[in-house]
């Protein structure tokens, strides 16, 4: 049996058309990442049965839910699915308890897994239960909206740019929910977004969509790794880093974090010893030198190879290097790539300015 | 004080406005959905339809109906041909017009307050497990709840007050079609002012207290109440 959710769908919208095919892994979270308009958000409603495409087919990991060839359609209340719209979409009429129910109450009694508390817990949402929408905050808004999604006991989880309806300081209150979700529920996620940070933080697998096309797909680390896809033209572009704490130095308040046979010293991070840390290194931050510098206030200065380089516009160029086996990206001028006369296979040294944490 | 006739065209009153209602709100309600979601071109014509007896004077309405309500008449003929008596000057043939008569005031504010309901709460509902019926009777008609009462209010009050489609259609037959407008009418022709009086007094000051409690409630409203 195929794991997977697999579709295929055709469709036009206006003067926009819809046209993707593809397979997303029904495990761990999967985002839809593209430019506003590019379709992500049209593919998340056909998965959900919300859009019926002329010309469609999905299934997932085998189960049929949309075949036109046959004139087969489930329609979305019949699909095991939690949908997080972008603003939330609860029930004004019903208190934020009545809303969390509401796809509790109508799922079938032997198909009801997780409990209740749990999920309350899990997004802190005890104290509003007696509330009404009206009076939540849109970061309260949207975690009650994803404990609503949740406690419908979906086999999938789709999730249309939850946060952005709210300003940055709430986006902050609900990263970590999100995060927290990712490692304690083991439900497949797709997770529609345009901020590349989010994704970074978020996803295990990228589906890029451009032009209602599947342009690239495949697990984070890689894509976010590729120098081809316009991803690489994102001012937030950088490599991914899984990376075990290595020790801690409480006198400059730095920790330092290793990963394939690499060092690196980053600021104080609050996880005990031997924990796994996501780190992001953007591209923008990463400057190349031929030489090992003297003396220098940059804390992370490692040897690495130079793998290829692909010039974007505006005098800009980003090169992938190797560093120790896993990629590393830097931005790096077009000028400066002369003036190095920088070639692939070139041995060089990556200075890293600052290091992002991810997770 | 209030003599038989008085009180029988009273009791007519209420019971023509509590049956019109129920049905009103019965007939209306799935109108008022499809006209609000509906893109098909009769939907124009359906809503100008509906809405022709605010414009008409109700003598129009009245004498049509009459045509239709006879014997042998569209409606009548029909109504016969089922069993049933005649139509014209009978309780029932009020009814039938109190409906189509009153029917803009119950349609357009349903009409408005599911308009009014964003399409994504439905969508939300439904990725829920409700089905469209289940969907419609838990989240819309609890959100509608404002133009619901509303459109019963209206279709309420409006036939209470109904005079020239009930005189064209109804007569004036104590018990059976005598109406409060129609007996204040009479009482205003026979010069008995005292008991006019009354009866007007009356339907005012009923008039005014359901609108009032009706304002009061819609303000008090779920979707106003934000405290924090």
């Amino acid at each position: 049996m195929n794991n997977a959710l697999d579709f295929r769908f055709k469709m036009s919208l206006g003067t926009f058309t819809l046209n993707t095919c593809g397979e997303i892994p029904i495990a761990g979270v999967t985002a839809l990442f593209g430019r506003s308009g590019c379709g992500k958000t049209s593919l998340l409603r056909c998965i959900a049965g919300l859009e019926q495409a002329g010309e469609a087919y999905l299934s997932l990991a085998g189960e049929c839910w949309h075949d036109s060839e046959r004139g087969f359609y489930l329609p979305p209340h019949k699909r095991d699915i939690g949908y997080v719209f972008q603003e939330g979409q609860l029930f004004p009429h019903l208190k934020v308890s009545g809303n969390l129910l509401f796809g509790f109450k109508r799922t079938p009694v032997e198909q009801r897994h997780g409990d209740f508390d749990q999920v309350v817990k899990l997004l802190d949402i005890i104290p509003l239960l007696d509330r009404y929408p009206a009076q939540l905050s849109g970061g309260e808004k949207q975690r009650v909206a994803i404990g609503r999604a949740l406690l419908n006991h979906p086999r999938l989880l789709l999730m249309d740019e939850p946060m952005a309806a709210l300003d940055r300081g709430h986006k902050k209150e609900i990263l970590p929910y999100l995060e927290r979700l990712h490692t304690e529920s083991n439900i497949p996620i797709i997770y529609v977004s345009h901020d590349l940070d989010e994704v970074a933080r978020i996803a295990d697998h990228l589906l890029l969509i451009e032009h209602g096309e599947v342009l690239a797909a495949g697990p984070l680390s890689e894509m976010l790794a590729r120098v081809d896809l316009p991803i690489a033209r994102n001012e937030e572009a950088g490599a991914l880093f899984d990376t075990q704490i290595l020790q801690h130095d409480e006198t400059y308040h730095l920790t330092r974090v290793g990963f394939a046979g690499n060092e690196l010293t980053v600021s104080w991070i609050d996880l005990p010893v031997g924990e796994r840390v996501r780190i992001r290194i953007h591209a923008k931050d990463v400057s190349l030198t031929l030489d090992p510098p003297g003396p220098t206030s940059i804390l992370n200065v490692l040897p690495v190879t130079v793998i290829e380089m692909s010039a974007h516009g505006r005098g800009r160029m980003i090169v992938k290097l190797d560093l120790g086996g896993v990629p590393l990206l830097a931005r790096i001028t077009q000028k400066s790539q002369a003036n190095l006369d920088l070639k692939p296979g070139m041995q060089v040294y990556a200075q890293i300015k600052s290091v992002a944490l991810s997770l | 004080m209030m003599g038989p006739d008085d009180l029988s065209a009273l009791w007519v009153t209420l019971r023509l406005a509590m049956i019109s209602t129920l049905l009103l709100l019965m007939v209306g309600i799935p109108l008022a959905w499809w006209l609000a979601r509906s893109k098909s071109r009769i939907r124009t014509l359906v809503e100008t339809l509906i809405a022709l007896p605010l414009v008409l004077p109700p003598t129009v309405l009245g004498f049509y109906l009459l045509i239709a309500l006879s014997p042998s008449g569209f409606i009548g003929g029909f109504w016969q041909a089922m069993g049933g008596k005649g139509l014209a000057f009978t309780f029932t043939g009020l009814v039938i017009g109190s409906v189509l008569y009153s029917m803009p005031f119950v349609v357009q504010p349903l009409q408005n307050a599911f308009a009014a309901i964003d399409r994504r709460t439905l969508e939300a509902a439904a990725t829920l497990r409700a089905s469209p019926l289940n969907c419609f009777f838990t989240v819309v008609l609890p959100l509608a709840r404002p133009g619901l009462i509303t459109a019963s209010t209206l279709g309420f009050a409006h036939t209470l007050g109904e005079f020239g489609v009930v005189l064209m259609i109804g007569g004036n037959i104590p018990g059976e079609t005598q109406v409060l407008s129609i007996a204040i009418y009479d009482h205003v022709e026979s010069l008995a002012y005292g008991q006019a009086h009354l009866l007007s007094a009356g339907l005012l000051l009923f008039s005014f207290l359901i609108l009032y409690l009706v304002y009061r409630m819609n303000g008090t409203h779920f979707l106003h109440r934000e405290q924090r």
